[in-house]
C-alpha cells in the first residue's frame, strides 16, 4: 500500500519546546526560507561588486526578474508593490525549491498556506483599488457601456468572478504542488516494490526510477513556473486595481 | 540599404524561422506555456468561480431561509462567472497598456 499523503501530514518539531507551541515543521521550512532570502540579499548584495560574484549575480538576477515583471504589468506605478511582489514570489519560490530537497517538508502543498497568501493579495488589491480610485472603484463590477437592463445579472457575476481570484489563485499553487510530490512518491515506491522481488526486480525497478529522474526534472521546472505564475498573476491584479480594466 | 540593415534582416528573418522570437502577448497575461497548462488553467478558473457561487448561495440561504432558491440562482451565476473568467484569460484586448 502507498501511503502517499503522509508526507503532508504536520508534525511538531524542535522537541518538547516545539510540542508546547504546536511549532510544525511547515512553519520550520517558512522561517528557513525567509532567512535564506534575507541571507541571499543581504550577503549578496555585501560587495556591491561591478562585476557581480555568484551570490550577487543571483541576488541581482532575481531582482530585475521581479523587477521586470511588476513594471511590466503594472506599469510605472508598480514600482511601490515590488517589495511585496518580490517578497511573494521568493517565498514561493523558495518554498517550492525547498520541498524537492529529499526529507523537506513543502509548506506551499498546504491550502491553508497558500490560501493565506492568496487572501493577503485579495485584500491588497481591494484596498489599492478603494484608496487610488474612492467609491469609483465600485464601477469595476459593472462595465462601461453595458445596457442598464442588465445591471442585475452582471453586478453578481462580476462580484463572483472577483471573489474567485484568490481560490483559483491558491488551488493552482496547493494542486501543483501536492501533484508532483505525489506522483514523484508514487513512482519511488514502484521503484521499491518492484525492485523488493529478486533479480529480475532490479532490472524492472530501473523504469520507475528513469520516470522519477524525469519528474524531478519536470516538479523544478513546476517550481519555478508557479512561483512565476503567482507573481504574475498577482502584478496582474494589481494592475486591474491600479487601472480599473 | 547597407551591410548593416541587410544583417538585421537576417538575423530576424533566421530568428523567427528557429522559433527563437516569441510572439510577444501569448504568456504575459500569467498564461502557462504548453496545452496542458492552458488547459489546467482554464479548468481551474471555471471550478473556482463555480465553488464561490455555490458557497456564497449556501450562506445567502442560511442566512435569509431561502432554501433551496438563493443556492439554484447563484450556481448559476457561478457558472456565468466561471465562462466570463476563461473569456477573460483568452481576451486579448485587457491588459493593454492605456
Amino acid at each position: 500500500m502507498i501511503d502517499a499523503l503522509h508526507q503532508f501530514e504536520l508534525a511538531p518539531v524542535f522537541g518538547l519546546l516545539g510540542r508546547s507551541v504546536n511549532f510544525s515543521q511547515s512553519a520550520a521550512f517558512m522561517l528557513l526560507a525567509v532567512g535564506l532570502i534575507t541571507f541571499l540579499m543581504l550577503r549578496g548584495m555585501a560587495p556591491r561588486a561591478i562585476i557581480p560574484g555568484r551570490l550577487q549575480a543571483l541576488a541581482e538576477t532575481s531582482y530585475e526578474f521581479v523587477h521586470d515583471l511588476v513594471t511590466g504589468q503594472v506599469g510605472d506605478e508598480g514600482k511601490q508593490f515590488f517589495p511585496f511582489v518580490f517578497s511573494l514570489f521568493m517565498f514561493v519560490l523558495l518554498g517550492n525549491l525547498l520541498g524537492l530537497i529529499p526529507w523537506a517538508f513543502t509548506f506551499t502543498s498546504h491550502i491553508a498556506v497558500t490560501f493565506g497568501l492568496a487572501a493577503i493579495v485579495f485584500v491588497l488589491i481591494t484596498v489599492v483599488g478603494l484608496v487610488i480610485h474612492g467609491t469609483h472603484f465600485f464601477s469595476y463590477f459593472f462595465p462601461e457601456g453595458a445596457p442598464k437592463l442588465l445591471a442585475p445579472l452582471i453586478i453578481p457575476i462580476e462580484i463572483i468572478s472577483y471573489l474567485s481570484r484568490p481560490v483559483s489563485l491558491s488551488v493552482r499553487l496547493f494542486a501543483n504542488m501536492v501533484a508532483g510530490h505525489v506522483m514523484l512518491i508514487v513512482f519511488a515506491s514502484f521503484v521499491v516494490m518492484i525492485g523488493s522481488i529478486g533479480a529480475v526486480g532490479i532490472l524492472g525497478a530501473a523504469l520507475p526510477l528513469a520516470v522519477n529522474v524525469a519528474l524531478y526534472g519536470f516538479e523544478l521546472l513546476v517550481a519555478f513556473l508557479q512561483a512565476y505564475v503567482f507573481a504574475i498573476l498577482t502584478s496582474i491584479y494589481l494592475h486591474d486595481a491600479v487601472h480599473l480594466h | 540599404m547597407n551591410e548593416r540593415d541587410g544583417f538585421e534582416q537576417r538575423l530576424r528573418d533566421a530568428r523567427a524561422r528557429q522559433g527563437l522570437d516569441q510572439p510577444s502577448g501569448g504568456g504575459k497575461r500569467g498564461l502557462p506555456p504548453g496545452p496542458w497548462g492552458i488547459g489546467f488553467r482554464a479548468g481551474l478558473e471555471v471550478v473556482s468561480a463555480l465553488a464561490v457561487g455555490v458557497v456564497v448561495g449556501l450562506l445567502l440561504d442560511r442566512w435569509l431561509g431561502t432554501k433551496p432558491w438563493l443556492f439554484l440562482l447563484f450556481f448559476v451565476l457561478g457558472a456565468a462567472a466561471g465562462i466570463l473568467n476563461v473569456y477573460r484569460l483568452f481576451d486579448p484586448r485587457r491588459g493593454q497598456p492605456k
